[in-house]
């Protein structure tokens, strides 16, 4: 079977390892179309045409501190080269924090999404929006986090799958 | 508020948005075109119209939910909602884990495993394909760096090949994502009777 080559070059299977040889290659290979909308998906939830108030600069470095936060250096480097230098780009460090008001309880929000999902509550929707955050953009920021949450999964699986004895 | 739900319940309840739905009276082109609205299909939930709020991602993440959750071989359907039911425990998204063990108990028309998750959670008695798959499904959700060599091993001793591996790992990941928005963006309530 030949597979589109951007396959092997999207985020997910690049950073995992996996290669077209490997013990996973054929599963990849049969879900061709799978990982071609996820890099789809990364696009339209880090490079969005209409971005509201997240620039591209902030969600490559939120994405790149999500993955850091969960152990993921492989996509938190590659997501930290796209965002490359700026004032967004820095707060890719989980420990960096943000003098604007409404970036700095989005940056509360996104590490609690990422890591303690469960115990997310209606409280902390409302302290965002009393940050002065619309609505819209709450949405769009939590596309982000729940986006990367499936792509660190994603990448970690395939990485187990490239190492899989058989 | 009262009404919020807080156990697990094969009982789909009605989900209550945190931010306001998108109007579908002064949507855009965009949104429109997203939420699939057209002469015949008016109908849209709430969960969707918040959605809406993001087009772009609305209408690219559909497609890739179908295409996860129903496309041939593979691991089996009701294999694949046991990896969204384990990561919607994890994450406590109780609308999600609804749904999901209500399709599971659809498909394999028998609820003694979703009785036996939602009562006993991780000790939950199951044979051992299932433990192998609901185990990996937890330890991904939690962090992806649990899921690790034994998960895999375990996995590969309950007969699961590098295809149906490959898609227990994009289900539970996937609900990853669906858990992040729906437990995160409104409340699952009882149905008003």
């Amino acid at each position: 079977m030949t597979t589109n080559p951007d396959v092997w070059h999207s985020t997910a299977v690049a950073s995992s390892g996996a290669t077209q040889n490997g013990p996973a290659g054929a599963a990849i290979a049969g879900r061709a179309n799978i990982l071609e909308m996820t890099q789809a998906t990364e696009d339209a939830v880090l490079r969005p045409a209409d971005p509201g108030t997240w620039p591209h600069d902030l969600r490559t470095a939120l994405a790149s501190r999500i993955a850091r936060l969960n152990g993921s250096d492989a996509l938190a480097n590659k997501y930290r080269e796209m965002s490359g230098t700026s004032a967004h780009s820095a707060l890719a460090d989980p420990s960096a924090n943000s003098s604007n008001k409404a970036i700095s309880a989005a940056l509360v929000f996104v590490d609690q999404v990422a890591t303690q999902p469960k115990d997310i509550s209606a409280d902390d929707i409302k302290v965002l929006q009393a940050a002065g955050v619309a609505d819209a953009d709450i949405v769009r920021l939590t596309e982000v986090v729940a986006f990367m949450a499936y792509q660190v999964r994603l990448t970690a699986g395939l990485a187990l799958l490239a190492e899989m004895k058989s | 508020m009262s009404d919020v739900l807080h156990k697990f319940t094969k009982t789909v309840p009605h989900w209550r948005p945190r931010v306001e739905p998108v109007d579908l009276k002064t949507a855009t082109d965009e949104q429109l075109d997203a939420l699939q609205v057209t002469p015949s299909n008016t109908k849209v939930s709430e969960y969707v119209l918040v959605l809406a709020h993001d087009p772009q991602s609305l209408k690219v993440r559909s497609p890739l939910f179908n295409a996860i959750m129903y496309d041939a071989g593979g691991l089996s359907r009701s294999e694949r909602e046991l990896g969204a039911i384990g990561a919607s425990m994890v994450n406590r998204c109780i609308y999600c884990a609804a749904v999901h063990a209500s399709r599971h108990v659809q498909i394999e028309k028998d609820d003694t495993v979703i009785d036996q998750i939602f009562a006993n959670g991780e000790n939950a008695d199951l044979s051992p394909r299932d433990r192998a798959i609901f185990d990996f499904a937890i330890a991904l959700s939690k962090s992806p760096s649990q899921a690790g060599p034994k998960e895999m091993s375990a996995l590969q001793e309950a007969g699961l090949d590098a295809s149906e591996i490959l898609d227990l790992v994009l289900s539970s990941a996937l609900f990853g994502w669906a858990n992040r928005l729906m437990h995160v963006l409104g409340d699952p309530v009882r149905k008003a009777v």
